[in-house]
Parts: C-alpha cells; structure tokens; sequence
C-alpha cells in the first residue's frame, strides 16, 4: 500500500516541525533567567515605556508581561497555574476578590520597601504581607450630560435616587457574576442598605426598569448613550455603572478632543475598589519580583498609574495629572466593605442576586 | 497512525482530562457524586435545555435559508458565482468576537434595522438564531450545494421521460441521493451551535447561555471547578453522539453515486420561478451575510484619512507592549506554524483511514478526530496552561503552544477534505503504475500526488483561514506580548475611548480581508470532488 509512502514523508514533515517547537520552547522560556522579572495582569494593565525603561536601567532586569484578560479571569487562571506560575508578580486582584487568592495560597509574603508610604485606608493583611496596596479607583454610576440637560432633569444623586420614577428605564448595569463593576455595585448596594435590604433595594431597582448585561464593554461601550462608543452604537440608557476616572477618559481619548467631559459621575453611587499586587508562590525569580513590587511603590510608577489605567495613586504625596483635576475626581465618600465580609459573602450572594435579578 | 494518535493524546486528551480532573478529584478520590448534584439544580438544567433548543432552532433555521442557496450555487451558472461562494464562506472563518460586535451594530440598537424600522433583536433569541445562520450558511451550500452539483441531472430527466411529475422525480431520484449530506450539514450546524460560545455571549446578554458559555463562567468567573468539570463531560458526551451520528452518515454518503463533472451542471437560469429564486438567494445573502460585514468595515472607516487604520501603527504603550499592527504578522506566523502541524496530522490520520485494512478501531478514530470542534475551547485552552507546564511536554512559556491548539481545531477540516479525496484514488492506476515498472516512489510521486495536490491545497487554506480567526483557546495562552489578531480586537474593544473602538473595527476589517482573500484563492484550487466543508 502506498499510503505507507505518505506516512513516510509526512512523518518526515512532522519530525521538522516538532523539532522547531523543541528549539523553540528553549529560547522562550523567560522565567527562570536571573534577568528577567515577569509580571502577569489584567487586560488593564499599561504603563509608559520610559517609565519602565528606567526601572529596567536602574535594576538591571527585563521586565516581561503577560496581560490574561479581565480581572477576574485574571486571577482565576493565576490560581490553576501557582504550582508552576506564568511569572513571579501578580497584578491587578481587587478587594472584591482578594479573599479566593489569599485562601487559594496565590501569594507569599514580601513588605515592599514603600510600605509605608501607603495612605492607611488601603492597607490590607498587614501581619502577613501577601499583597501591597497599588492603586484604587471608585465603581460609580456615571450620567450622560446632554440627556439630563435636555430633559431637565437633574442626575441622580444616591443610590436611592435610582430606584425613583423619574429614573425609570435609564440605568444599564453589568451582571455581577461576570464583571468586576458589576460585582462592584451590588456590594455598593449591600454596602448602603445591609445584609438583608440590598435585595428589596434590587427589587425596586429591577422594578425600575434596570438592564443587566454581560460586561462593561458592552454596558458603557453599546448601551450607555454618553459615551463615544454608546453614542455611535445607539446607545439608549443615560446611566451606566462605570468608573469615576471614566469622564477623564472620554476626554483623553476623544477624536476629537472634547473640550469638557461629556459625562457626569453620580458620587453618592460610588464603591471603593482597591487593587494588589502580590509575589507568587513559586515564582521563578523572587528577588526581580521584590525588586518589581517595590518598584510599584515608586512616586515615578504611581504618578504614571493615572493616565495608563485610568486609576488612583495609593501613596502619600503622588500627583494626579491635570485631566484627573479638571473632568473628575475621587468619590468623597464612597461606600467600602471589609475584605472579610466581602469573603463571607461574596458568593452567596452573587448566588442571590442571579436568581433575583437575572432568572 | 502512531503521530496522530499520539498528537491528540498529548494535546487534547490529556489537558482536557487534567482540568476534568481538577474539578472533580479532591484529595485523590474522583467525586463523581457531583455529577448528579450539579445536574439537579435548575438553573443548569436550564442551560440544557436552552442549549439544546436553541441549536435545533439554529439548525432548521439555517436549512430553510441555505438549502434554496445551496442550490442556486450548485445549478445557476451566472456573473460572480465564485466571488459569491468564497464570500459566503468567510463568515465561517471569521473571529465570534468581530461578529458579534458587527451583528449588534446591525440589529442591535442604532443599527439598520433600528433606523429603518425601529426594529431591535439585540439580547433576543432571534439576534443569536440569525447570527448562527450567518456563521453556517457556508457549511450547508459547501456540504450540500457541493454534491448536489456533481448529481447527474439527466438522472432526473430520465425520471420524468419515463412519465414520473416533476415533483415526484425530484423525490424519487434527487431527494435520496441528496438527503445524507442533508443529514451531515444539519448535525454539523447543529454541532456549531450546540457548542457556542462568542456569539451567545456577545448577542445573548446575560440571561441566554449555552453549555459552552456556562462552562467558560464556571471557570473563569466564578471559579466553581466542579460545575464546569460536570458541564465539560456532559457535552462531551453530547458532541460524541453527534459526532457518532454524523460519521454514519458521512459512511452512508459515501455510497456510489454517479456523480459529474459540476460545470456541466449549472447553467444559466431559465424563467421566471428561477429567476426569481436566484434573486431571492442573492438578496438573503446580501441581507445577512455581506451587510452585517459591510456595518463592520463602515465602521472602521468611520475616521477622516483612514485614521483608525493609521492609529494601527502607533506605539503607544498602551493596550500593548507593540503597535497593534504587529498583531497581524503574529496571526501569519501562528497561522503558517498550526497549518503545518495540522497539515501533518491530519494528512496521517487521513491516510491511514483511507487503507483498506483500516479496521474498526480507526474507523472509530476518525469521530475523535473531530472531537476537538465541539469540545470547549476553553476547557482545552485552561488545560493546556495546568497540564503542559511540567517535563516532559514543558510548552508553557513558548510560543508553539498558541499554533497547537490552532492546529486542533484545523485537523478536523484538513482530515475532512483529504479524505474522500485519498479514497477516490482508484488503486487500479498505482497498480498499473507498478507493474509497468515504477518504483513505489514514483508512483506516489505520478499517480497519488498529482491527484490528492489540490486537496492538500485546500485542506491547508482551510486550517489556515479557521486558524486565523481562532479565538477561545488562543485568547487564554497567546502571550500579550505577541497577540493574534483576534485576541487584539478583543483587547481592543475592552477598552474605552472612540479611538481603542476604532482601531478594533479597523483590524477586524483587515482579519476579514485576509480570510477573504485565503477563501478567493481556495476557490480557485477546488477540485469540487472535495470537501464537506
């Protein structure tokens, strides 16, 4: 039979191309080089070049980064790998999911050199050090200017401004299962009306008319009609459960430039998200990743966090650039929660609130 | 056999069974008990059984509408039927995240059904039916449209000589001989729906799931491991008796027909009804196959002096550590390295299923190797980062794991292809080849090469093309640092900003071309002996 023939020749073929992936897996296997100092995000992760080229000149090491999608996929894969960890740092769980790494044994322990620094609201597992505070930004509901001007009605102002009439049919939020602001705005909620009246809040809410989508692309992107991205899309729903810092970027990323941001933020909405960075357990190169952590802290790293991630400084004394003082600002007074009652409950009532709002 | 054999050992079967493993194995003892537990509670049992009706939905759906294409392809010759069919195609190929993005731009809210009669499926069942349709049009006028044009029309007409009415010679002679690529296009349509994912996710809004999706949320959103093991072995199982099915049937075609030459087929419409049918064809393609496309690229120009296009190339730091036109020769190079490979190994594997020894095991082989078509990419994607981290397959931090899993879902199309292409080499001809003399080299060489060439041809631009647009497993393992091109539209169109939307449309414009220059080329390499895709 001469298909044998075939097999010879084909095989032939395939011996080549398993050679070439065998060469190929030595030349780029980065983690365990000295040298190289490997960090792995979220899809958000960004900073500017010269920043992390003088981090690079000053340590001598060479930083590579691996962005694993959103944050909690993110987090969820770093799990599946920590026996043989994608990196040595990990960057970018929140407060909100802070707890399924710590329980999971994602980190060790490490106190960055500017530990200090960090203004105390943020800190976080202080006897053990598995994570430093990095930055934090605030999960609010953002209104589209040009809708309320035009109806004459003013933005909501609280979270029990949006189960009234007048906000009928406006609001689009993001299913908290999936999204971190979605996950966000419900512990908000909880955060605002307690254990036991969150759900007659989301009752009311759903009874207003709320819309739940999958993710906040869609949500801010498809659906809220103030953005650049709704706005060409057709978006109909004036509210959207966004990021305070996300006026600024309408701004900063416009084409062209607006002048004033077109987009509102409704501060009595808002909850503080924290995220961390921590050093895996296992990681390949402990001292590059300390070395890289420390380096998060720097006046120079955080100074640089705002225009790339769109996020806060953690630390004493760091400037947030012009935009983040002309279109935005912080929440004065957002609703938090403590990382162990967020760990308590978070699943129940993520559980809850699906069958509640989405069934 | 062994290579093949041992390829999805390795690369399939073993990550799959690990991230099985890691969900139901606690403290070394199997936890089958969680089987039952999970498949009890209501909210899974209405995945089920959304997942299930709506692929049956999807599947007669796409039938009714592709079924009067796949003739009109098959029978009417007429100007620019060979664009026509490799544009078809190309949605086939195209990432789910571009055309989910482009099909809600369509029917979603502001899209031309929107403008033109306020008319919004968006987070409806039917934007996710019509978007199946979309997606496998192609399958059905490929699958039936190809046989149809090779059946004899004379048969038919000998039919009706013989006093049988027009109906009833099309029942008697055509319906039978046509009616088991029916079945395989169906339960391939039903498979691709059975198991989506990005257009659920994307059109579907968070109450509409399918096994798939639910298995892609269990994991990496709410990281029940247990769930997401159950949900992966439940479709297994499901897609293994599909794929049982549809081997049958793919058997049964491969009884004799006569079959001819297609271009004595097709000729030029004659009539009104005919007329009319090809209108009515061209129409329902341009409606929607070319439109939601045509939003897509609209969109992407939407910017004074190709601006989106122009941003491509600037390296700002941002989203990447390169400009997101380095995307493109990432895509190239994975794209070029998963064809090889799944050239290779779908040429053994169609090999060896061609010999006549072949037995019932192999036979069996040939429903595994499509197996990785209906299995969860994610699953496969997740299992790939948890199994292949340790000697001896130690692939976790190189770059050939990205073209792997490309080439696993490329094998079932290259095997597909080969396949009645090798079984119709007549043996009579190597024969005689040997007995005049040739040594066995030179028969493979004159007799077996010229014939199987264009098919390898093909069967490599089709691993090409779905390697291209491979997303699910590519998006967990592609280093950010050398995004494909589908990772980067994703990435792309997570983030805010007019430009970050742009810059997606542009580069979902420029993977569409790509594909649909691949499918040009390949339309002119068909043998129309070959293929069921």
């Amino acid at each position: 039979m001469n298909t044998k023939k075939y097999c010879a020749v084909l095989v032939g073929l395939g011996l080549v191309t398993l050679s070439a992936c065998g060469s190929g897996s030595d030349q780029s296997s980065g983690s365990g080089s000295d040298k190289t100092v490997t960090l792995v995000s979220h899809d958000s992760w960004a900073v500017s070049k010269n920043v992390l080229k003088d981090f690079e000149k000053q340590s001598g090491y060479t930083v590579k980064v691996l962005k694993d999608g959103d944050a909690g996929q993110a987090v969820n894969k770093a799990i599946l790998t920590k026996d043989n960890p994608q990196g040595d740092v990990f960057f970018g769980v929140d407060n909100t999911l802070l707890s399924r790494a710590l329980d999971n044994g994602l980190f060790q322990s490490y106190d960055a050199k500017g530990s200090a620094t960090v203004k105390p609201a943020y800190r976080v597992d202080e006897t053990k050090h598995r994570v430093t505070p990095i930055d934090t930004g605030d999960i609010c509901v953002n209104y589209d200017k040009a809708y309320f001007s035009k109806h004459k009605l003013t933005p909501p102002a609280s979270f029990a401004d949006l189960v009234k009439p007048a906000y009928k049919n406006l609001l689009v939020t993001e299913n908290a299962a999936t999204s971190s602001p979605g996950l966000g705005f419900l512990l908000g909620s909880a955060a605002q009306f307690g254990d036991d009246g969150w759900q007659t809040y989301w009752k009311k809410l759903q009874a207003n008319g709320v819309k739940v989508v999958d993710g906040w692309e869609q949500a801010y992107d498809q659906e809220f009609s103030g953005s650049a991205g709704g706005k060409k899309a057709g978006g109909d729903r004036p509210l959207v459960v966004s990021y305070a810092s996300s006026p600024p970027a309408e701004v900063i990323y416009g084409d062209p430039k607006p002048t004033t941001a077109p987009t509102g933020v409704s501060y009595g909405t808002c909850f503080r998200q924290t995220e961390y960075a921590g050093l895996l357990s296992n990681a390949g190169n402990t001292k590059g990743g300390k070395a890289f952590i420390d380096f998060l802290l720097t006046k120079e790293f955080q100074q640089d966090m705002p225009l790339n991630m769109f996020v806060y400084p953690v630390i004493e004394g760091a400037q947030v650039p012009q935009e983040f003082v002309e279109y935005g600002r912080q929440a004065p007074d957002p609703e938090t929660m403590a990382p162990a009652k967020i760990a308590a409950n978070r699943d129940q009532w993520v559980k809850s609130w699906t069958s509640l709002v989405l069934k | 056999m062994a290579l093949p054999v041992a390829f999805f050992a390795v690369f399939f079967a073993y990550p799959v069974a690990a991230i099985v493993a890691r969900g139901l194995k606690v403290d070394g003892a199997w936890q089958l008990g969680r089987i039952g537990d999970v498949l009890a509670q209501s909210d899974i049992r209405h995945v089920l059984w959304f997942t299930t009706w709506q692929a049956l939905a999807s599947t007669v759906l796409t039938l009714l509408i592709a079924l009067p294409g796949a003739y009109v392809f098959a029978r009417f010759d007429f100007p620019g039927r060979h664009v026509l069919r490799a544009v078809v195609t190309v949605p086939f190929v195209l990432p789910t995240v571009v055309v989910g993005t482009a099909f809600l731009a369509l029917v979603g809210r502001g899209g031309l059904l929107d403008d033109l009669w306020g008319v919004r499926l968006d987070t409806t069942v039917w934007a996710i039916l019509l978007a199946h349709v979309f997606f496998n049009y192609a399958v059905v006028v490929r699958t039936v449209g190809g046989l149809w044009a090779q059946l004899d029309p004379r048969q038919e007409e000998a039919a009706r000589m013989l006093g049988a009415s027009r109906l009833r010679a099309w029942r008697k002679v055509t319906l039978p001989a046509l009616a088991p690529a029916v079945a395989a296009a169906a339960l391939m349509v039903f498979l691709f729906t059975f198991t989506s994912f990005g257009v659920v996710q994307i059109l579907g809004g968070p109450t509409f799931s399918t096994l798939e999706v639910e298995i892609y949320r269990q994991t990496s959103e709410i990281f029940d491991l247990a769930t997401a093991a159950v949900l992966t072995i439940v479709q297994f199982v499901a897609v293994g008796a599909i794929l049982a099915v549809h081997a049958w049937t793919v058997r049964r075609r491969e009884t004799a027909l006569r079959l001819v030459d297609p271009s004595v087929t097709a000729r030029r419409p004659r009539g009104a009804g005919q007329w009319s049918l090809l209108a009515g064809v061209l129409v329902s393609v341009l409606l929607l196959l070319v439109l939601p496309l045509a939003v897509l690229v609209q969109r992407s120009l939407d910017s004074p002096d190709f601006g989106y296009y122009r941003a491509l190339t600037h390296d700002d730091g941002g989203t990447f550590l390169v400009p997101p036109i380095a995307a493109i020769g990432n895509s190239l190079e994975y794209a070029v390295a998963a064809t090889a490979i799944a050239v290779v190994i779908g040429g053994l594997a169609a090999a060896a299923l061609t010999r006549r020894d072949a037995g019932r095991l192999v036979r069996g082989f040939d429903a595994l190797l499509m197996l990785p078509l209906g299995v969860s990419a994610v699953t496969v994607g997740f299992g790939f980062l948890i199994s292949l981290d340790k000697p001896p397959v130690d692939l976790r931090s190189s770059w050939i794991l990205v073209p792997l899993a490309q080439a696993l879902v490329g094998v079932p199309f290259v095997v597909r292809t080969m396949l009645p292409v090798l079984r119709a080499v007549d043996g009579r001809l190597r024969e005689a080849a040997a007995v005049l003399g040739a040594s066995p080299w030179r028969v493979w060489r004159e007799v077996d090469l010229p014939l199987v060439r264009r098919a390898l041809l093909i069967a490599a631009g089709f691993a090409f093309a779905v390697s291209l647009g491979e997303f699910g497993a590519t998006v967990f393992i592609a280093r950010p640092d050398n995004p494909t091109l589908p990772v980067a539209v994703a990435r792309l169109l997570s983030r805010p900003g007019d430009l970050n939307y742009g810059q997606a449309m542009a580069l979902s414009a420029i993977l569409m071309v790509v594909c649909a220059v691949a499918l040009l080329v390949l339309e002119r390499l068909r043998t129309d002996r070959t293929g069921e895709f």
